[in-house]
């Protein structure tokens, strides 16, 4: 996490956010829209900006707003929520090994902090967990430079776009930006056959299936993508291996 | 500011409790247990598969049905933002690129 000494004093600290930065543009429109969005559809300040930061996970919060509004029963905006971040699930089993030395608090706290780009950036730049302690605290300082920068643009923007939402019209578009931040990472990782396989296969199977409710379209689209790659790499390791032409 | 509603404030603690059990899944457990290999090499085409299972249905749906007129300016910023990246190797690229020309498309020429 980034508040303790041991992460933000580390080298490896400030190339987790130098690296995150380009994104940052992406991210806060991302939040600053959410911001927008859930005061327009008739949330209240205050439970917005609670929503914002405490919450810190856009596409529950878009989720569980229209359920809070129309006073559904809590346990099920709880389990909407929980449906929708299930992608959430999955990295967790791929961050274990990597936090797996650490306390149980600190696990969760750098679960928590962990969205959906500081994971994809964290497993880029390292595909094995360490197998020493100095490489397991690097590895640790930089995920927690990701989530800092990650956390301060979406928090920062997520809050003026609540604040703001009368000034800032939602038929711009703006948001896209967000989207666009995500096309630039899917092509940084697109560098084997492989991956561009599951991009692919996740792509189709996201739109092909996207009718299933609370957005269980992509936990099926990761699924598919996943063992479709899997089952290439069985029947033929060779060429699975190679870079694309 | 109204003074918040003291049931939505509990609604959006217990969210909050769920974004820390999501994202901590398989962090809560203090048993030492590792991943068996298959799983841990499947893994690795997890994020890549995650984002295009975001990305790709923002970009060519609307309202679940699969976009039938080209003339959607998400398509060519999205087009144009992966170019910029293949160019410049830069995220940042992408996101300036493809926002000069969703905007203009989607604003002034209402795509």
């Amino acid at each position: 996490m980034f508040f303790l000494r041991s992460n933000y004093r580390h080298p490896e600290f400030r190339v987790g956010m130098r690296e995150f930065q380009g994104l940052a543009p992406g991210i806060a429109a991302w939040g600053l829209m959410t911001g927008v969005a859930m005061v327009k559809s008739g949330m209240g300040v205050v439970e917005a900006l609670l929503l914002s930061v405490l919450v810190f996970a856009g596409s529950s919060q878009l989720a569980a707003v229209p359920l809070i509004l129309a006073g559904a029963p809590v346990w099920v905006i709880l389990a909407t929520a929980f449906c929708v971040n299930l992608r959430f699930v999955i990295f967790s089993l791929h961050l274990r090994p990597y936090l797996a030395h650490l306390d149980r608090w600190q696990r969760l706290g750098h679960g928590y902090f962990t969205a959906d780009l500081s994971y994809v950036l964290f497993t880029r730049r390292y595909a094995q967990p360490a197998s020493d302690a100095a490489g397991r605290k690097a590895q640790e300082a930089y995920l927690a430079g990701n989530d800092m920068v990650n956390w301060l643009s979406w928090v920062s923007c997520s809050v003026a776009g609540v604040l703001l939402a009368n000034l800032i019209p939602q038929q711009w578009g703006l948001g896209f930006a967000g989207i666009l931040c995500l096309v630039g990472i899917l092509c940084s990782l697109a560098s084997t056959r492989l991956r561009l396989l599951s991009a692919a296969v996740a792509g189709v199977a996201a739109v092909a299936s996207y009718a299933l409710p609370l957005k269980l379209n992509i936990l099926v689209a990761i699924a598919v993508a996943v063992a479709a790659c899997v089952a290439v790499e069985k029947l033929a390791p060779a060429r699975a291996e190679a870079a694309p032409p | 500011m109204t003074m918040p509603d003291w049931h939505t404030v509990l609604v959006i603690v217990g969210l909050t409790l769920v974004t820390v059990l999501a994202r901590g899944f398989f962090l809560i457990s203090d048993k030492a247990w590792t991943l068996p290999q298959w799983v841990q090499r499947a893994l690795q085409y997890a994020p890549i598969a995650a984002l295009a299972a975001v990305v790709v249905p923002e970009v060519v749906t609307t309202n679940g049905n699969l976009v039938s007129n080209w003339q959607d300016a998400r398509l060519f910023s999205a087009l144009a933002g992966a170019l910029a990246y293949f160019w410049r190797k830069d995220v940042l690229a992408t996101i300036v690129v493809g926002m000069a020309v969703f905007l203009p498309l989607h604003v002034a020429w209402g795509w």
